[in-house]
């Protein structure tokens, strides 16, 4: 086995290994890269400035565990400017997971703004149907959702008083890692009840939404961790996120490094061959 | 009959779903609400059907215990607990559920969605070839777009975030929309043959 082949079938170990270092180095020693906010953060942060305090802002949670280091920090950095900017939040979930994720998420800033459960903020928790619980909470948010995530009806909280539809609803919050998820809000909220919609997205999933946002159907386009980065810039607060970006920024160089190294083994092998 | 009462239930309900977005005023907007909460409470039946299946299921495999049956222990397991710890304490903050929640189901599936970094980096290394003149052009995109969209990318050169944001507001944008309106179009002909009992796969699989 020459050097070029012994190069192209290098353990998968020593890789694995390489990742790991490119990952936690740069959390145990930040390096502190300048984080730019790009045009659709920026957007969507400016879309929440322009609402006059007292709003209604719901934010539905769709993400899991899996998808946390990405969509946590939008959640959280949405509740803390939310709550700066005195806006009620209503929460909501069509994955069960997102509801505890979402609870704690308003929790914490809600702590931080000095806000009360029930009259900040409120947490209508899951229900199962995907599209179908968009469209029946715009006609009417008490019949879907009676109760709140802890079974207590949400007649009870000052802030649901009034609250009928989406109607009084003036901006609608998305945190998605799949389906159902902001397309059907797009679908729903935006398309046929005209309500403004932003989302906040993994990654991998953030080019599916250019099209939404470059029609002007988004208000606003979070992509994965590198955004929720950039929010937590526009917000000066140093979140996971901001963290995150020093590990994400040198795993991404070790990816493309991995790429150009085995394809000049690769095209290196091809020319002798001939 | 069997198959008649079943394509009339869809060929009104979908009909009526049609003509509620066109017209949104009585009767089809009661309709439709009506239609919503009927599909609101058939969803969690299902739910509770799918539990039950999985529930079925993995009963079974402790009964003939084939290979990894153990497995099922763990699973019958979690869900028992989950399941009482729900029931029993409700699921608010501060409750057994929650702690559950937060100190075993979120460390565990956060670290099996993490694997994947260690995965695509070993994809990337063994199958992204540039074996063909498309490859290549998907491999140059792929290295711009990554590099461009981490601060990385405006250390190497300050113009590198710009080439990622033109990739992904203009070739990306042309390919996703083309992609969604060829899905949009396949859903309104494969729901116009189910509503008019074109398409019957649905009822009997012939």
């Amino acid at each position: 086995m020459n050097i070029i082949e012994r190069f192209e079938k290098i353990d998968r170990r020593i890789i694995f290994l390489l990742v790991l270092f490119a990952v936690i180095i740069p959390l145990l020693f930040p390096i502190g890269f300048e984080i730019k906010v790009s045009a659709p953060v920026q957007k969507f942060y400016d879309a929440i400035e322009a609402l006059p305090p007292g709003s209604m802002v719901l934010v539905s949670s769709e993400y899991d565990p899996s998808t946390m280091p990405e969509v946590y920090p939008m959640n959280q950095a949405l509740a803390r400017h939310c709550f700066a900017k005195d806006l009620k939040i209503i929460g909501m979930g069509l994955w069960p997971q997102g509801i505890p994720l979402n609870q704690a998420s308003m929790e914490q800033a809600a702590e931080e703004y000095g806000k009360e459960y029930g009259v900040d903020y409120v947490n209508l928790g899951y229900k199962a149907g995907g599209i179908v619980v968009i469209s029946s909470a715009a006609e009417n948010i008490p019949k879907t959702f009676p109760l709140d995530y802890t079974g207590r009806p949400i007649g009870e909280f000052e802030i649901m008083k009034g609250v009928r539809n989406f109607d009084n609803i003036d901006f609608i919050i998305s945190l998605s890692a799949g389906d159902p998820g902001v397309r059907e809000w797009i679908m729903i909220a935006q398309g046929r009840y005209g309500k403004k919609v932003a989302c906040g997205v993994t990654a991998v999933s953030a080019p599916a939404f250019y099209p939404y946002l470059n029609a002007g159907q988004l208000q606003g386009l979070i992509g994965g961790m590198k955004g929720a980065a950039e929010y937590e810039t526009i917000l000066e607060t140093s979140g996971t996120a901001s963290r995150g970006m020093d590990a994400q920024s040198i795993a991404h160089g070790l990816i493309i490094f991995f790429i150009l190294f085995a394809n000049f083994f690769y095209l290196l092998g091809k020319r002798r061959k001939k | 009959m069997k198959k008649q009462i079943p394509l009339i239930i869809t060929f009104i309900a979908g009909m009526v779903m049609v003509l509620q977005f066109f017209i949104p005023h009585r009767p089809f907007s009661d309709l439709q609400q009506l239609f919503n909460s009927w599909f609101l409470i058939i969803t969690v039946f299902a739910m509770i059907l799918g539990l039950g299946n999985l529930l079925k299921v993995h009963t079974k495999r402790l009964q003939r215990k084939p290979k990894g049956w153990w497995y099922s222990i763990v699973l019958l397991a979690g869900f028992a607990i989950m399941f009482i710890a729900g029931m029993v304490w409700g699921i608010e903050r501060g409750t057994f559920f929650d702690f559950l929640f937060w100190n075993v189901h979120l460390p565990m599936s956060s670290m099996m969605f993490a694997l994947l970094a260690f995965f695509v980096a070993s994809a990337s290394y063994r199958a992204f070839r540039a074996r063909t003149p498309e490859a290549t052009l998907l491999l140059i995109s792929a290295i711009l777009v990554m590099i461009g969209r981490v601060p990385l990318g405006n250390y190497i050169w300050d113009k590198l975030p710009l080439v990622s944001d033109w990739i992904m507001s203009y070739p990306n944008m042309a390919g996703q929309r083309a992609i969604m309106i060829g899905i949009a179009l396949g859903i309104v002909s494969t729901s116009l043959r189910i509503i008019l009992g074109i398409e019957r796969t649905y009822l009997s699989g012939k």
